[in-house]
């Protein structure tokens, strides 16, 4: 009796370590990287804690990396050290990183679910959106605003030109230590269509001609690198213009109520979404979570948290109020049809091909 | 440096004026670090002083700002790591480096210049460049992102410090005293504690708050090598501050200007201690 | 060990006849060599735990980061038909077909392992729009056919001009100069000789010489305002002076993010300087003085940062001065200035020299401060190297950068160490 007693236990000792076992193997975390702040709460909100509520033996962790994911993943890569699962990417970058075979090519239709109707997700996202190895969430756009506590009243600035005329709206303006979008904007406001701007920009006489523009306006330029920083020298009242990515101008006028207004001529419109590196171990996993991140419910309810609009043509329908202030995001959206009358769609191709040279004029040009 | 009874006016303006430009100097160098303390007070999110603040209205204040640094998992988390990491890196540093002093401090130590120059050339190079180095090098071997990866690079920055503060307490010491000791029948350990030991403790003590503080308040190489995991006090400030410079920031500087005042006391004490030590033993 | 091994060899059967013998026997001379020896390897023990540390941790990095600096694998790996082919080319007149086959043949292969983009990226560093040339070639390269020459030029043009067979040519070698070509603002042209890069082009020589200047700039203002306080601290009673050196010695160990964080809140538009000018009518309020995110910000906040490296150095010299060299001079009838002037200030030039250099060195490799509080105009060479390390992932020329500035400080410290002497060094 004894030894049948043992055996019991010894059979619900060794039952519970297996179940121990599978429980810890199943145990998954996630590495997802991402812009930090209010973005990376949104997606906190919309995407990560829904699944973790779903799926408790996903635990995803949040990373604020990916200012610097680049030289990270080259850096994994190179180490065949890969810990990170999912990177949160501009195009610009993914481009970059897929020629170096550091993320993985993506399969569009395999990866992601198609929308409610049927439609296949490759016709659903927003065309030209989808890249070799990048999956796009969101249309951000950089726009231009102003604080209008330093304008009078009836005189507010509503153009790109306006932000190139200092005669008429004095002040000092930020914009963003990158040539991306300002050269874009130097020539638009001095007179080329929205179509020609990136053949202009491709002949030295045309990058000329958007240098001597930006120098128009040099005396009131100050610069900033991080995202963050443009609504915040608007409420410090550094500067009088700047621009900033709409979703965080937002953010701040809407939630923190500061005086901020937005310009949405010319709007530099741009799309920021997914990666996977090459290698990482979690592949399965990172699939099924991307499958269902990327829906078009999903897509819809980040727009709850944050102004940017929803990659796929599905999900414009379905964006609703914002989820603590009860406003209304459609006409917060960059791609509002009120907002979307003039915009620039940023040309990744034309930044990828050019963008160094560009980089170090740009450089240069500060520096003088 | 008292002014004579006997100095004419030029003199006495010379003297005041001198005795102003330093008082204002020292002024320079204090009042920016005393100006955040009362800020980390505000009741407002302003880093100005209020009305409130000026007339020393209680309710001016408050704690608010230290709360939300306590609350918050990520600050708590950089205490934890900047903790860990300073320790390790302090213990790894103080035992390298006090070996390595007590062998540069032998005349019979061979290359010593050049020996000396690399151990002390972390100190040297531009962290920068160290950073850089660090991160293609500790990636491709699979410590970057991790603590053990920081805690080496942090030692190998600290130990310059312990080398120089325990070959400063040997300077002068009398080598034929160890070997007294050892003729009159100590083992070589029993000679180390009871006469290499208490003469070197005061550098080894200060060497290592030395590394600690590199280590603690280190951002660089954190900035290149550490993942989010990893992420030390000064790396939680570095965000804070390119983003947004939250009044919670000042709260957390403000406790580490009251640590840096502990530290400094220790310091200051241990100075006057191995002073009166090595006096007692240059008799 | 190796004592042990020795000592046969001096073994008492061979004893030189006039030599003095220890008590065992053994001849002294070699008895005290042994000794030596013996002490020379416990004092390198003692020194090889830390010296194999710090060079896995520390000099093997910066030697491997030195090394990408030259350093050039892409080009040679992913090209190597095209590169044999180039071999013999004369440079004058466009490759021959079999050079444009290779390339053809090694294009379709990259295109298979997914290199090309490497090499893109690496020959987009040279020439801008090679990626796209590279990239739009290898798409179609496995589908090419002879003669290659004119389908390879009809794909696109430029492969039918002499500059990117130049740089194919000058590039496709394992070692490279060219990093250290661009730091220092010089190109080829495109018929592959070295030129300086057109004025609009030109950033890193004037941002070294910024960097210079900015540091020039710190270690002035530190020697002004440290050379005065120090030299009271030397000259105030030990009681009182210990008193003062707090001031001096708090910031020292203070975190130095703290310290920039009162900057900012100190000097910003809104910050306490600002409101205190406006509230006491120096300035109105549209008039608020930009004094942070320029290069004065970085100048105070630097200034601030390394005042007490320049304090602490001239301290320790001023305090070993005796006090009878100026009554000596004074008793001589020279006046207080010249006294001071003339015999006190060239005994402090050891100390001002350490100061200097130190500060030096210092600043001109920082990176924090400039990056938080310098603005554009503040920025100095460490921020583009963290930009190219970050965020261009042009790594080998943010070496070549990095070991430019690296040679620099060496020089300076390697002065530096002739005039104090590193032993010298005292903290706290």
């Amino acid at each position: 009796m004894n030894l049948s007693r043992l055996k019991v236990i010894g059979a619900g000792a060794a039952v519970s370590l297996l179940a121990l076992g599978a429980y810890a193997q199943d145990q998954i975390s996630l590495t997802v990287v991402s812009w930090g702040g209010a973005y990376s709460e949104s997606q906190q909100r919309a995407y990560h804690d829904p699944w973790m509520a779903e799926n408790p033996n996903v635990r995803i962790i949040n990373d604020d990396g990916s200012a610097n994911a680049l030289a990270s993943l080259r850096a994994q890569a190179q180490a065949n050290n890969v810990t990170w699962d999912l990177v949160d990417m501009l195009p610009s970058d993914a481009q970059l990183a897929c020629d170096e075979g550091i993320i993985m090519p993506i399969d569009h239709d395999e990866w992601l679910a198609p929308a409610p109707d049927g439609t296949a997700a490759s016709e659903d996202f927003l065309p030209g959106s989808l890249g070799d190895c990048f999956i796009p969430q969101i249309v951000y756009s950089t726009v231009m605003s102003y604080n209008t506590e330093m304008f009078e009243d009836g005189k507010a600035p509503a153009s790109i030109a306006d932000f190139f005329n200092i005669e008429e709206f004095p002040g000092k303006r930020a914009i963003q230590d990158r040539p991306a979008g300002n050269l874009e904007w130097a020539l638009y406001a001095d007179g080329v269509p929205i179509d020609e701007i990136y053949e202009t920009l491709e002949t030295p006489e045309g990058v000329d001609r958007a240098f001597a523009k930006l120098d128009t306006i040099k005396s009131e330029l100050i610069f900033w690198t991080e995202g963050a920083q443009a609504p915040q020298l608007l409420a410090d009242k550094e500067a009088a213009f700047a621009t900033g990515y709409n979703g965080r101008i937002f953010a701040a006028a809407e939630v923190e109520g500061q005086p901020f207004g937005i310009i949405w001529d010319g709007q530099l419109v741009e799309w920021d979404g997914w990666v996977v590196p090459t290698g990482t171990r979690n592949l399965e996993a990172v699939k099924e979570y991307l499958t269902w991140a990327t829906d078009t419910q999903r897509l819809a309810d980040q727009a709850k948290y944050i102004s940017y609009g929803p990659a796929r043509a599905s999900s414009a329908d379905l964006v609703g109020e914002h989820a603590d202030l009860g406003i209304d995001m459609s006409t917060h959206m960059p791609t509002h049809p009120d907002n979307y009358t003039t915009p620039i769609i940023l040309n990744n191709d034309f930044w990828t091909d050019y963008g160094d040279e560009l980089r170090e004029r740009y450089a240069s040009w500060m520096l003088q | 440096m008292a002014l004579p009874t006997y100095a004419g006016p030029l003199e006495r303006i010379w003297y005041y004026a001198f005795r102003i430009f330093c008082g204002l100097v020292f002024f320079s160098l204090i009042a920016p670090i005393l100006v955040i303390i009362p800020l980390s007070f505000n009741v407002q999110p302003y880093f100005t002083y209020t009305r409130e603040m000026l007339t020393l209205d209680p309710d001016g204040y408050s704690l608010r700002w230290y709360r939300d640094f306590w609350n918050s998992a990520a600050w708590m988390n950089s205490i934890r790591n900047s903790v860990i990491i300073g320790v390790f890196a302090t213990l790894i540093a103080t035992v390298l480096g006090t070996l390595a002093a007590l062998g540069l401090s032998r005349k019979e130590m061979p290359f010593r210049g050049l020996i000396m120059g690399l151990l002390i050339s972390p100190m040297i190079v531009p962290l920068i460049i160290s950073a850089a180095g660090m991160f293609f090098f500790y990636s491709s071997i699979g410590l970057a992102g991790t603590l053990p990866g920081v805690i080496m690079a942090h030692a190998a920055l600290g130990t310059p410090f312990v080398i120089i503060t325990v070959t400063a307490t040997l300077v002068g010491f009398d080598h034929s005293l160890t070997r007294a000791a050892a003729s009159l029948g100590a083992s070589p350990t029993t000679a180390f504690r009871k006469i290499t030991m208490p003469l070197i403790l005061p550098g080894v003590i200060s060497g290592a708050l030395f590394a600690f503080i590199t280590s603690f308040d280190e951002i660089v190489i954190v900035l290149f090598l550490a993942g989010v995991e990893q992420r030390t006090i000064p790396r939680e400030m570095w965000s804070g501050i390119r983003e947004q410079i939250s009044p919670t920031i000042l709260a957390v500087a403000t406790v580490l200007v009251l640590f840096s005042i502990a530290l400094l006391t220790t310091i200051e004490l241990l100075r006057r201690r191995s002073e009166r030590m090595r006096g007692m033993t240059a008799q | 060990m190796a004592q042990a091994a020795l000592a046969p060899a001096a073994s008492p059967t061979d004893p030189a006849p006039r030599d003095m013998v220890t008590a065992d026997g053994v001849p002294l001379k070699t008895s005290l060599k042994r000794a030596e020896r013996r002490r020379k390897i416990t004092a390198f023990l003692l020194v090889a735990p830390l010296l194999a540390f710090i060079v896995i941790t520390f000099i093997i990095p910066i030697g491997q980061m030195m090394w990408r600096s030259v350093d050039n694998p892409v080009i040679v790996a992913t090209l190597p038909q095209t590169a044999d082919a180039l071999a013999d080319w004369n440079g004058e007149d466009l490759p021959s077909e079999e050079t444009y086959a290779a390339l053809v043949a090694d294009l379709a292969i990259a295109q298979e392992n997914r290199t090309v983009g490497q090499l893109a990226i690496r020959l987009n560093y040279e020439l801008s729009g090679a990626r796209s040339l590279v990239a739009g070639l290898a798409r179609r390269a496995d589908d090419m056919e002879a003669p290659f020459r004119e389908a390879v030029i009809d794909n696109n043009g430029r492969w039918g001009d002499m500059q990117i067979w130049h740089i194919l040519k000058r590039e496709a070698r394992p070692y490279t100069t060219a990093h250290y070509v661009s730091a220092i603002d010089m190109r080829y042209n495109s018929d592959g000789e070295l030129e300086r890069q057109p004025t609009t082009q030109r950033v890193y020589v004037q941002l070294f010489l910024r960097t210079l200047a900015l540091s020039v700039a710190i270690t002035c203002t530190t020697l002004l305002l440290g050379y005065p306080i120090a030299f009271l601290l030397a000259s105030l009673p030990m009681r009182t002076s210990n008193l003062l050196m707090i001031f001096v010695l708090l910031p020292f160990w203070t975190s130095l993010l703290v310290r920039t964080t009162a900057w900012i809140v100190l000097l910003q538009q809104q910050g306490v300087v600002n409101e205190l000018l406006v509230w006491s009518g120096i300035i109105s309020n549209s008039g608020r003085l930009p004094m942070i995110h320029n290069a004065i910000g970085t100048i105070i906040a630097m200034t601030h940062v390394l005042l007490p490296f320049m304090v602490l150095p001239l301290y320790s010299v001023m305090k070993g001065i005796s006090p009878s060299y100026m009554r000596a001079a004074r008793s001589l009838g020279a006046n207080n200035w010249t006294a001071f002037w003339k015999v006190y200030v060239p005994l402090t030039v050891p100390g001002i020299g350490a100061g200097a250099i130190l500060v030096f060195i210092i600043s001109i490799g920082y990176y924090i401060t400039p990056a938080l509080v310098g603005g554009q105009s503040g920025q100095m060479i460490s921020n583009l190297i963290a930009f190219h390390m970050q965020n261009s992932l042009n790594w080998g020329l943010a070496a070549a950068l990095g070991t430019i500035l690296l040679t620099g400080v060496l020089i300076l410290y390697w002065i530096y160490n002739r005039i104090v002497g590193i032993d010298n060094v005292k903290l706290g």
